[in-house]
């Protein structure tokens, strides 16, 4: 397996480099976004108002972390499951978000917003909090700090792994792994 | 009779949320071990040697497994000839969850209310399953469960006739649309018979079974091959890249049923398979 890597925030160039079942190292910065920061920023949107972040050319993660504990940048911190913000994700890559990170299916009008507007979906492994949080080299709450867990954080990654599962062409190797395994 | 103080459940549940959330339990670390064997796919081998790399850095860097630290569930057999003093045994658990999950870092994932949705801030309250049982001894299990999977869980009231196919078709066809959701590989906990709260209750208990642990009973130690077999063929594989290996073990538990029901329940776990046990 070969493995790319990513800086952020990324180019349609670099979208497009990517094939679903690449894995990918991610280095640059990131931002967290939950259930609750996904419906804020969906209202704002709405609203024509301006974001707390730009969304142009960036990768959003899926992660409610546990609380650091003093001296540690960040706790655990795996993906948290993608479906629940597939109501929003259309919106955000029309702003400009060109990937975002989590685990789980997506649904139909997300796979064709990714190939709209040139985005990908990559899934972080699910319950590997502990050595996910160990690439996260920085962490601050740059947005909503009332929510908590759910606020939106910048996080610096260097060699973040994920797998893409949705490319910017519509391929999706949720589909691909089981046509190639189930017997 | 026997007396335990309220204040020594707490200090025990507190230790219990922190104890779970760092250290997999061997049998699960077992099976993980068995499936990076068995696993064909690179990418489902890559996913299970990051499983078990995290589950190492969790221990020895005292980082939760996972940032879903879970609903705390417990199930408590309390021996009838002992006297709980110094409080109630509700908040006397709900207690020693506010310090293990306050002093453990542990993550708060509880609203107060469902649809309104403000968290309590301390991951209380538990849901705590409570039975007497003979004797003078109190046996606690914690079992905290994150969200992902536990979405991925269904009751069906099957009808008689339906049968063991029934069941085998109900429990497959759920486990295949959960897909990737529930974190593969998953640990399938299915409950037959008895009556809707019951089956579900019967489901969740089966995750409570050291993983492997076959059923006592060769007829359903043989359905628990069968499903897994079944399930291993859908080809979901670790987190859902494809791969043979999507449940590391199948656990059913059974009740009587109703002359009319044949209730069925999956409760879905992931491969962080929390669960500790303490007797006082
Ligand atoms: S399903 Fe399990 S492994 Fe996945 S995020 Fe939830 S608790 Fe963690």
């Amino acid at each position: 397996m070969t493995v790319k890597h990513l800086q952020t925030p990324l180019s349609d160039e670099d979208v497009l480099g990517l094939k679903a079942g690449d894995s990918v190292l991610i280095s640059g910065v990131i931002y967290t976004a939950r259930d609750a920061a996904h419906k804020k920023l969906a209202e704002l949107i709405e609203r024509g108002e301006p974001l707390p972040i730009d969304l142009k050319g960036q990768v959003i993660y899926y992660v409610g972390p546990t609380p650091a504990k003093p001296g540690q940048v960040i706790g655990s911190a795996g993906p948290t499951t993608s479906g629940r913000m597939d109501k929003y994700t259309p919106l955000l890559l029309k702003e400009g978000m060109k990937a975002c990170i989590g685990k789980g299916l997506r649904n139909a009008a997300v796979k064709e917003a990714l190939k709209k507007y040139k985005g990908v979906y990559l899934a972080a492994v699910g319950g590997a909090g502990a050595l996910l949080s160990k690439r996260i080299i920085s962490s601050e709450v740059v947005a909503y700090p009332e929510l908590g867990t759910e606020a939106i954080y910048r996080l610096e990654v260097k060699d973040f792994p994920a797998t893409v599962i949705n490319d910017a062409y519509g391929n999706d190797l949720y589909e691909e792994g089981i046509k190639a395994y189930a017997r | 009779m026997r007396e335990i103080k309220a204040s020594t459940i707490t200090e025990l549940v507190a230790e219990m949320c922190q104890e779970a959330n760092l250290y997999l339990g061997e049998d699960v670390v077992d099976a993980l071990k068995k499936a990076l064997l068995e696993e064909e796919s690179p990418a489902g081998k890559e996913v299970l040697k990051q499983i078990l790399e995290n589950v190492d850095i969790a221990r020895s860097e005292q980082i939760p497994i996972c940032q879903d630290t879970g609903f705390a569930v417990f199930f408590v057999e309390w021996g009838q000839e002992v006297h709980l003093t110094g409080g109630s045994l509700e908040e006397a658990i709900n207690e020693g969850v506010r310090k293990g999950y306050r002093e453990g870092y542990l993550r708060k994932s509880i609203v107060s209310d469902p649809l309104e949705r403000i968290n309590t801030g301390d991951n209380t309250p538990a849901v705590i399953h409570t039975i007497l049982v003979p004797g003078d001894k109190v046996k606690i299990t914690f079992a905290p469960k994150g969200g992902g999977s536990e979405n991925m869980s269904a009751v069906k009231m099957l009808k008689p006739s339906d049968g063991v196919e029934g069941v085998v078709d109900f429990v497959v066809n759920h486990v295949r649309e959960s897909g990737s959701n529930p974190c593969p590989p998953i640990v399938v906990g299915v409950g037959i018979g008895g009556t809707f709260e019951k089956v579900a209750l019967l489901a969740k208990k089966a995750l409570l079974r050291p993983l492997g642990q076959p059923h006592p009973k060769p007829f359903y130690a043989n359905l628990e091959q069968r499903l897994l077999r079944e399930i291993n063929n859908l080809g979901i594989g670790p987190q859902g890249f494809g791969g043979r290996v999507t449940a590391l073990a199948v656990h059913i538990e059974t009740f009587p049923a109703h002359i009319a029901s044949l209730p069925a329940a999956v409760n879905i776990n992931c491969h962080v398979a929390r669960h500790v046990e303490r007797v006082i």
